[in-house]
């Protein structure tokens, strides 16, 4: 497994590499655009926003973007991972190379530029008088779990799409819906405290909910709590491994 | 039989036509519902057997769709057979279909560097080879172009130099001695000797009788997917030039 890692260490950062150039074009407004175009969704949903859930929520500019932070590192990376391994096929199918390994670095892309909107995200959180704590540490926790899991939905995704073609667009109709579902720009504290749980089986509200109670509320969730995060990133990774493994032997007869 | 450097036993190779391809999800779900899903399994290879040995020249000769690339494929680890076994020892190049699977967007450098990755070279290799490579496709004046402006002929022969920088154990070559103009031709048929005669088992597909007889020491004839004939370079080609006599 090691040997195998660095094996294909360099393949790896030149896929990176040239996913990242592909991305932007060499352009320098493109980087900061795909960090731009994030913060201009924030604006305009603060503005529609704020007369409905803002005086009863705390901070709310920071509310709405925590979850627009997770949303968009996850749609970024599912969207673009889904084709990931199709659009790569004319060199699958010529050369003999492990072909997950294009499914991550598309992750490793997206991960940059979310890398790139948390910088912002903290600096918004400074300007609103957020104290730093060294909870903010634990950040890292969710950000690990949330690059495995958008790399196992990536998988899935991926290896589903070598054998559907519309899958892209369902895809985009279910990632439409999960942002209304994730409770991005309202708060759950409206519902029952029934309807409050089932919104924990949504691995995406889970992330989100993580971020706002170590940045806004200043608590440490329970380790149950990390713990269900943690399950979720392993059962997407997993579920993505298996279905990988069990089919990809089959991908040169579908392009 | 342990010591072949190449051991095919009974390989069939089927692809899935019909239905499966290029239907979606929505579709799928509606002709499995109303069960009008078919799919049909086309044979590419039909139960062929070989082996060769270090030192060994192996020439696959047939027809337009008889299965030789299918077979290459299998053989380089692309595909996996849906039966049989293929045990291969040793470091295998294979140049099948040059050309493809670059990315156009990138320059001739980036694109380089990309596929020398994917063949498995490492960083410094690269870096040292590179030199070697431009040079050997006379793409000098174009390393920094987008590799999509380069001419057809260009893109194969840098896909040539690249693929042919390694010396293997076993060298595939797909029709691939047909690259580039005259001299280019020249070049990469006498760098091909070189890696040969330095030790190379190769497999060779060929429309050239000629060039199979005189370079083959053992030939493999596929029609339709079916081993017609596997053996010694003399009577396989005898056989294979009567058989397209009376085509």
């Amino acid at each position: 497994m090691i040997q195998k890692i660095s094996e294909y260490k360099f393949l790896f950062g030149e896929l990176v590499k040239r996913d990242f150039i592909l991305k932007y074009k060499r352009t320098v407004l493109g980087l900061f655009w795909s960090v731009l175009s994030p913060l201009m969704t924030l604006t305009i949903q603060i503005m529609v926003f704020n007369t409905f859930f803002g005086s009863d929520i705390p901070h709310y500019t920071i509310f709405l973007f925590s979850g627009n932070l997770v949303y968009t590192y996850f749609s970024e990376a599912t969207q673009s991972g889904l084709v990931a391994m199709a659009a790569n096929a004319p060199i699958f199918a010529k050369v003999k190379a492990p072909k997950y390994l294009f499914v991550f670095s598309r992750n490793i892309s997206s991960l940059i530029n979310f890398g790139l909107t948390f910088l912002i995200f903290l600096l918004f959180v400074f300007f609103d008088h957020i104290p730093f704590t060294h909870n903010f540490f634990l950040l890292i926790y969710v950000i690990a779990c949330m690059l495995l899991f958008n790399c196992g939905m990536s998988l899935i995704l991926s290896t589903a799409y070598m054998f559907f073609r519309d899958l892209s667009y369902l895809y985009n109709v279910l990632v439409l819906i999960l942002m209304y579902v994730s409770a991005i720009f309202y708060s759950v504290d409206a519902f029952s405290p029934i309807i409050q749980r089932l919104f924990l089986l949504n691995p995406l509200y889970v992330y989100i909910k993580y971020f706002r109670l170590i940045v806004i509320d200043a608590v440490i969730p329970s380790v149950q709590y990390h713990l269900l995060m943690l399950f979720y990133s392993l059962a997407a990774l997993l579920i993505g491994t298996l279905l990988y493994k069990k089919l990809n032997h089959k991908f040169l007869y579908y392009i | 039989m342990s010591d072949a450097l190449v051991d095919v036993q009974n390989v069939s190779i089927r692809y899935r036509v019909g239905d499966c391809q290029a239907i979606g999800l929505k579709e799928y779900v509606m002709r499995k519902l109303t069960h009008r899903y078919r799919v049909e399994e086309f044979c590419a290879v039909k139960d062929v057997s070989l082996q060769i040995f270090t030192g060994d020249m192996l020439g696959i000769v047939g027809v337009n769709g008889s299965g030789k690339s299918t077979l290459l494929k299998a053989i380089s680890g692309i595909m996996r057979p849906t039966e049989g076994t293929i045990v291969t020892r040793g470091k295998i190049a294979a140049l099948l279909e040059l050309g493809s699977g670059f990315d156009g967007d990138l320059t001739v450098k980036e694109n380089t560097f990309l596929r020398g990755a994917l063949l498995g070279y490492q960083r410094q290799f690269i870096q040292d080879a590179y030199r070697d490579i431009i040079e050997f496709a006379g793409l000098e004046e174009f390393e920094d172009r987008p590799f999509r402006q380069l001419s057809s002929g260009m893109q194969a022969r840098l896909a040539f130099s690249i693929a042919s920088m390694v010396q293997p154990e076993i060298l595939i070559l797909d029709e691939v001695l047909s690259v580039g103009d005259g001299a280019f031709q020249k070049k990469s048929e006498q760098k091909m000797r070189s890696v040969i005669q330095a030790g190379a088992t190769t497999i060779l597909v060929s429309h050239s009788t000629a060039q199979v007889r005189e370079m083959c020491t053992k030939v493999l004839w596929l029609d339709k997917g079916n081993q017609m004939m596997f053996g010694d370079t003399q009577m396989v080609c005898d056989a294979y030039e009567k058989f397209l006599g009376e085509l």
